[in-house]
């Protein structure tokens, strides 16, 4: 048997595929909107994301390492048990260097036992042999160029124009590509909905003009919230970056995080 | 019970040493063994083919009877490449988004892309393309079941006339050409996904595709030796020792370029001994030490490299029943050396915290999605997928084939 070609029906078949790679695209803005429909950040009706820009700025010379922030956002985000932050404090003890070893310090000894949630216990140095001790308190960095949301297979994660990295729990497909590729370890697959998760800056309250948990309850007002595009004259955000020499965390990796610190040492990463 | 039960999963928590984020410190790395084999599966594939090509672009007459072997080695390996993905996904119903609405700046959903493209339109194609004469002749003298297969497989294209012959034997040849920046491709995206990945100093390397590429190539030759030697001698069918003292070059020299390139990442990165060069040197001092130094570096590459290499030098000196021995001995010893490779990449990058500040112990589990009893079914499965194939199309009762490039081809008498 010789296989028949005919010009009629290549060109009809040619024209059915082009037509469906036209489609395509409709296809997909159809389903674009039916998703904007049903899915939800956790922002309030009228909540406009392209009117703010918000900024997270902490003080490390402020930080007591009481651990109610990380306590406050396990509670108000119901992270899961175990191992799970979304923010947490470190703690940094550098010893004097050894007598005679012309270093400027000894050892750095960095701890943050269930993420500083219960506070710290005793100090495993004597008083005497600390050169340096401080807290450092963490977070998602709201990067500007965030990796998480570059390698995501799915586009689950994205950022959103107020600066918020969020994720669609029901989108994502739990590869832990975004796991991975987090330079400050603020990720983590949730074992409860097998879903990647992290700190929404608590969308659900910024969005409704209200301060993130961890922001609200820090007693020593290390973490200050803010919005650049709606400052006040006496915003403490303006004050905090005009009066501060700020640093980031990780900049040579080209992530431009829009959390920045005050009072960092080199040892911080 | 259950409290005992769950103080005892409490106490597995493994140990660290030094300073890991709180995230960090999970039971096991969010990417364990699965995430090993996936890159192994994929490189196989990319290799197997790329020595298939030989025989097609090349012209490297003296393979021709493993060419079909060594695609339906690949295929069979395609096949099975992306499972290891797909179960260790936290939500596998969700997979086909990967697909649907791709990320594309994402290695992960590029990859998606590539897959399906080497899968329809390389492999299968110059699958159909090579068999179909074949599959005209077969369906006509086979009865039963597997007749009904041979001519469901010719897709009603039973033309067998010169021409039609021709124009198939020049398609192979254009897909072959296709083929083979598609299989770099396919394997330089696996490598690509760990390499892209900046905040992990053992992955975030330029070089790291380029390595697995070449140790692809290197793994899918040497999966090829280890299956031609095998079914030749299931099949108590007399080696030919042409075909296998040719791929033994090829893998010498593959091996030869693929250790040069590995060397040089490591003397780079203990030359520009970057931020975090103390941690990687506890990786492979410590945590990696037989993995690295006794698999990837002796059974993998030394030993292979000596015995390979002493071949090229003393073909003709060494015995027949030698030669084959130091070859599959040769084979089987990169197959476990680039696993151990995979392991070092993938597990490597995980044993130690992104704050540079401590490390991590891990101990594999048997049951379960991260236990290694899952890796060893997906590991087994492209072998029983490649039985059945072999069966169906490499099968002794077959009459022989026209003469072409694959006039030899495996089961059929020298």
């Amino acid at each position: 048997m010789k296989t028949q070609f005919n010009r009629r029906g290549a060109l009809a078949r040619l024209g059915a595929v082009l037509a469906g790679v036209l489609a395509l695209p409709v296809a997909r803005t159809a389903k674009a909107a039916v998703q904007n429909f049903f899915t939800s950040s956790g922002a309030p009706k009228g909540y406009d994301p392209t009117e703010h820009k918000w900024l997270i700025c902490l003080d490390a010379t402020k930080c007591i390492g009481c651990g109610l922030c990380a306590e406050a956002c396990k509670k108000e985000n119901d992270v899961p048990q175990g191992p799970y932050y979304r923010t947490w404090v470190e703690r940094y003890i550098i010893t004097k260097p050894k007598p005679g070893s012309a270093e400027t310090r000894g050892e750095t000894l960095v701890d943050s036992p269930a993420g500083g949630m219960h506070g710290f216990p005793e100090c495993p140095v004597p008083e005497d042999q600390i050169e340096q001790s401080f807290f450092v308190p963490k977070l998602c960095n709201l990067c500007e160029h965030p990796p998480c949301v570059q390698v995501c297979p799915v586009g689950a994660t994205f950022k959103a124009p107020d600066g918020a990295v969020l994720i669609d729990k029901n989108y994502c497909i739990g590869c832990a590509f975004c796991v991975q590729a987090c330079p400050y370890g603020a990720r983590f697959l949730s074992p409860v909905t097998h879903t990647a998760e992290k700190c929404t800056l608590c969308y659900h309250r910024t969005t409704r003009g209200l301060k993130p948990a961890c922001v609200e309850i820090c007693p020593a007002e290390a973490r200050i919230f803010g919005d650049l595009k709606n400052l006040q004259p006496d915003d403490p955000l303006r004050k905090f970056y005009e009066s501060n020499r700020t640093q980031v965390l990780k900049p040579h990796l080209g992530t431009g995080p829009r959390v920045l610190y005050a009072g960092l040492d080199e040892e911080v990463r | 019970m259950t409290t005992g039960l769950t103080n005892t999963v409490a106490e597995a928590i493994p140990t660290f040493q030094g300073y890991v984020y709180p995230n960090e410190a999970t039971l096991h790395p969010v990417w364990s063994t699965l995430i090993v084999i996936y890159p192994y599966i994929t490189g196989l594939v990319a290799g197997a083919f790329i020595m298939a090509s030989l025989v097609r672009v090349f012209n490297v007459k003296a393979l021709a009877p493993v060419y079909r072997l060594s695609m339906l080695t690949a295929f069979a390996f395609l096949l099975c490449a992306p499972l290891p993905l797909l179960f260790h996904l936290g939500h596998p119903e969700r997979n086909y988004e990967i697909m649907m609405t791709p990320h594309l700046t994402s290695p992960m959903a590029v990859f998606g892309f590539v897959y399906a493209w080497y899968l329809m339109a390389v492999l299968l194609l110059e699958l159909w393309f090579d068999f179909r004469q074949d599959l005209v002749k077969w369906s006509e003298v086979t009865p039963g079941f597997q007749g009904v297969l041979y001519r469901a497989l010719t897709l009603g294209v039973t033309d067998v006339s010169e021409q039609s012959v021709r124009l198939d034997m020049k398609m192979e040849w254009i897909l072959s050409i296709v083929g083979i920046p598609s299989a770099f491709l396919l394997h330089g995206y696996v490598g690509f996904i760990f390499g892209s990945i900046k905040a992990n100093p053992w992955w975030g390397n330029v070089l790291m595709p380029i390595m697995f590429i070449l140790s692809a190539i290197v793994s899918g030759i040497a999966l090829c030796v280890f299956n031609y030697l095998v079914l030749t001698w299931i099949r108590r069918k007399t080696v030919d020792m042409r075909c296998l003292d040719t791929m033994a070059m090829f893998l010498f020299y593959a091996l030869v370029v693929d250790a040069v390139v590995e060397t040089l990442d490591v003397l780079h990165r203990g030359f520009a001994a970057e931020e975090g060069f103390a941690v990687l040197q506890t990786m492979i001092r410590e945590k990696l030490f037989y993995t690295l130094n006794l698999g990837q570096v002796i059974i993998g590459t030394l030993v292979p490299l000596l015995l390979l290499g002493s071949l090229q030098l003393l073909r003709r000196r060494v015995p027949e029943l030698v030669r084959r021995r130091m070859i599959f001995g040769s084979g089987a010893m990169i197959l476990i050396g680039v696993l151990a490779m995979r392991w070092n990449v993938v597990m490597g990058g995980q044993f130690f915290s992104k704050s540079l500040r401590g490390v991590m112990s891990y101990k594999m589990e048997f049951a379960g999605q991260e236990g290694w009893l899952i890796s060893a079914v997906i590991m087994c499965l492209p072998f029983i997928i490649l039985t059945v194939l072999v069966k169906l199309f490499l099968s002794e009762r077959l009459p022989a084939s026209e003469p072409g490039p694959h006039a030899a081809a495996m089961g059929q008498p020298h």
